[in-house]
């Protein structure tokens, strides 16, 4: 596990690849990528365990409890994304169990930075209906102009951001 | 037509789900420090791949549908909501900087055994349900400045796709130009090593 791990691939490479396997679900599937979504059942399910009552009555997640939640073409795509990271990490020798952070910020201060980053993008990927997945590569490979105002707001506000950030990534 | 299939099975959605996971954990997108990197301006790999990646998959959209594979608009277009689009997207920038990775992104990184992932993910979680709870009050700002169903950048600037394809393509390779030179500057781009821990530049 601490041997020197493979290289990435160049951008190029990946990003062909990328674009290539995005293609090819359009093809079969009808549309594109995504990921928040299956979050976003991940959160409905979860509310209808720890509040079954209150997650059922509320406007959004009703929608997704009045079946099972997490049955949906989304759940298998982002298993999906789990086992090929998981495979990719071990067979590239990156698969490093820990927190990953910029040198001399403290654990706590990270996971403080996880959570709320998390958050954040809970609520912006609802407002948005979607993410960097669905919107920006799956709504940009359609030519959709969502997909722009979304990619023109996500890298303006990110650029913004990390002006305040800075030092947790150094 | 017989494309797209429309097959919407656990096998398939398992097959490309792990296609996308290889392939964003290979560019290094499973990296919270990399993908950060793109905002530090120390590694466009970021930018680099998703506009690649576009300009890819529209062109075999476009070319799929010139040769009558697929039929006109037969996949699925995103609608435009101004505001709430801006918004999330704004929001999912933020985040992104603050807590290093973005949804899909994530998974990989939890999938690499990164634990600050896992909690990234308890946070979206989070996240959901405080969009849940003000959904309500908040229902004008999020069906606001609706576009036309489906629109396109052909269709708001009317102009023929292959135009528009040549435009991004150029986009992108000035992309890569200039990233290049500007993460250089800053030592980047950030490599698998760095990211291990097992040597820095």
């Amino acid at each position: 596990m601490n041997a020197e791990p493979r290289g990435y691939w160049p951008p190029l490479v990946a990003g062909v690849a990328l674009g290539l396997v995005l293609y090819a679900t359009f093809m079969v599937t009808g549309h594109g990528l995504g990921a928040s979504g299956f979050f976003a059942r991940l959160a409905a399910a979860t509310a209808g365990v720890v509040a079954p009552e209150a997650a059922a009555d509320n406007a959004y997640l009703g929608l997704y409890l009045k079946g099972n939640p997490l049955a949906g073409w989304i759940t298998w795509e982002v298993l999906g994304v789990i086992a090929g990271g998981l495979i990719g990490s071990l067979v590239g020798r990156r698969f490093r169990p820990g927190i990953e952070k910029g040198r001399g910020v403290s654990s706590p201060r990270r996971l403080t930075g996880a959570f709320a980053g998390g958050a954040l993008v809970g609520v912006g990927s609802r407002l948005a209906r979607g993410c960097t997945s669905g919107l920006g590569l799956s709504g940009g490979a359609t030519l959709a102009v969502a997909g722009f105002v979304f990619l023109i707001a996500f890298f303006v506000v990110g650029f913004a951001t990390m002006r305040l950030v800075r030092r947790d990534w150094s | 037509m017989t494309w797209p299939l429309y097959d919407r099975g656990m096998i398939a959605a398992l097959s490309l789900g792990f296609l996308f996971g290889l392939v964003l954990e290979g560019g290094g997108l499973g990296s919270a420090r990399k993908l950060t990197g793109q905002f530090t301006l120390r590694d466009f790999t970021v930018v680099k791949v998703m506009f690649t990646a576009v300009v890819v998959a529209a062109t075999g959209l476009w070319l799929s549908e010139a040769l009558g594979l697929i039929g006109h608009r037969g996949v699925f277009i995103p609608t435009l909501y101004l505001w709430s689009i801006a918004a999330g997207g704004g929001l999912i920038g933020a985040g992104f900087s603050l807590g290093g990775y973005c949804p899909g992104t994530s998974a990989v990184g939890l999938a690499s055994g990164r634990f600050d992932a896992l909690v990234f993910i308890v946070g979206m979680v989070a996240g959901v349900g405080v969009f849940a709870a003000a959904f309500e009050p908040i229902l004008p700002f999020y069906r606001a400045a609706r576009g036309p169903k489906g629109q396109t950048l052909e269709q708001l600037l009317g102009l023929p796709t292959p135009l528009i394809l040549i435009a991004l393509a150029l986009m992108a390779a000035a992309m890569f130009w200039l990233g290049g030179r500007i993460e250089r500057r800053f030592g980047g781009p950030i490599t698998a090593a760095e990211v291990a821990g097992a040597k820095r530049q």
